[in-house]
């Protein structure tokens, strides 16, 4: 005797519901629990970023630091990190002239010249880690994402490269690396801070000019500086919760 | 009531039928949503790790003290002493791993003095800037100053 229609449906839909189950407990078991890198809890860390203008002598180490540590393109349209020259001409705040000769990273040339009543300052300028990133609001993969320590990263096997997160950032720091046609941005050297190193243009600033800090971190110094400085972040009109936070920020930087 | 119950077949195919879709579309999602997504957020968990996993290019200050330590007694007391080694001397991780494999190339002074020291207007005042061609001539910077302690004439 042949087994009957009803017994083979129970049979079939035992079958999907177990396997179905067995799958999903196998997939969690074979993969684990990922782990960023040992004794680094994500939930301990919540990373920020100072930039004293004041401290910038515009001599591009951290430029040229970043490209080298996270082999950046030498190209000058692609930058992690730059460096830009602001030359406000006297009492004319609302038209600065910015200059970025590939980006700083060969130093400025001299270009003014001085007695002109102007005044001159460098910006370095980065990915400011904002806590309500327009950019990853933007990514229809999941492939760009505040971190749950406060780090904007890129998931590059998920990138599509579709653009939209470089069109969406207020600041200009994505671009595309056209060797994978993916997005590519400062990711706070994510590699060295969770091993307790603090990032290349942070290592290389001969001044102390920039700052990585950790804001979930009491005894970190950037509280301190926090405290005892004027800070600034740029664009606060764009409601972004940037976590690069200028000191002696000028009105004409934009 | 009756006529309900009469043609309750139908129902329970529909059910059956609607149950199956839903196993479908479970095992799917399985299938297709990777690995730890949605775990901290609309993104996969191990792309935390990936980011991490990048070499590290910049050994980082204490691993070049650790091993030089006459240069620290050196650049004590000097307006360099507080710049980190790999600023001048480039990434050196590799040589931190393992210093036969990378021996570092001495800098290149006459570039590299002057990308922070020429005299340049944006520059803060606290900064010590020449006018090469004034300051020097031809002269090298090192035929004066010691890079690792400059005020030692």
């Amino acid at each position: 005797m042949g087994i009957d229609r009803r017994e083979f449906l129970k049979g079939t839909g035992k079958f999907i519901l177990l396997t179905s189950a067995a799958a999903l407990a196998w997939d969690s078991l074979i993969a684990g629990r990922p782990e960023a890198a040992p004794n680094y809890n994500l939930q301990d860390h919540w990373w920020g970023f100072t930039i004293d203008i004041e401290k910038c002598i515009g001599c591009g180490s951290c430029v040229r630091a970043c490209k080298t540590e996270n082999d950046v393109l030498l190209e000058p349209y692609y930058f992690r990190t730059w460096v830009e020259r602001y030359h406000v001409p006297k009492g004319d705040i609302e038209h600065p002239e910015v200059d970025s000769p590939n980006g700083g990273y060969d130093g400025f040339p001299p270009r003014y010249k001085p007695g002109d009543g102007s005044k001159n300052f460098f910006v370095p300028k980065l990915c400011n880690h904002c806590a309500h990133s327009p950019c990853t609001q933007v990514c229809p993969v999941g492939a760009t994402f505040d971190s749950p320590d406060g780090v904007i990263l890129v998931d590059k096997t998920y990138c599509i490269g579709c653009r939209y997160c470089v069109q969406a950032c207020p600041y200009g720091c994505r671009f595309i690396d056209p060797r994978t046609m993916t997005v590519d941005k400062c990711s706070l050297c994510y590699h060295r801070i969770t091993k307790g190193l603090t990032t290349a243009c942070c290592e290389t600033c001969p001044t102390g000019a920039r700052m990585l800090g950790d804001l979930k971190n009491p005894k970190d110094p950037i509280h301190e500086f926090l405290r005892t400085h004027k800070v600034q972040v740029l664009k606060p009109q764009m409601a972004t919760g940037a976590k690069a936070y200028y000191n002696g920020l000028d009105g004409s930087v934009r | 009531m009756r006529k309900f119950l009469k043609d309750r077949e139908h129902l329970v195919r529909m059910a059956g039928l609607f149950l199956a879709g839903l196993v479908v579309f479970l095992i799917l999602r399985v299938i297709l949503v990777p690995q730890g997504f949605y775990e901290y957020g609309h993104f996969r968990t191990g792309a935390l790790a990936d980011n991490a996993a990048r070499p590290i290019a910049y050994a980082g200050r204490e691993a070049c003290e650790s091993c030089h330590p006459d240069i620290v007694d050196q650049r004590k007391g000097s307006h360099h002493s507080a710049i980190a080694c790999e600023t001048c001397h480039g990434a050196l991780a590799k040589h931190a791993d393992d210093p036969s494999k990378l021996k570092p190339t001495l800098p290149d002074a006459g570039k590299l003095c002057l990308v922070c020291h020429r005299e340049e207007m944006a520059k803060p005042k606290f900064l010590k800037q020449v006018n090469p061609r004034e300051h020097m001539g031809s002269e090298s910077c090192v035929a004066c100053h010691k890079p690792h302690h400059p005020e030692m004439a």
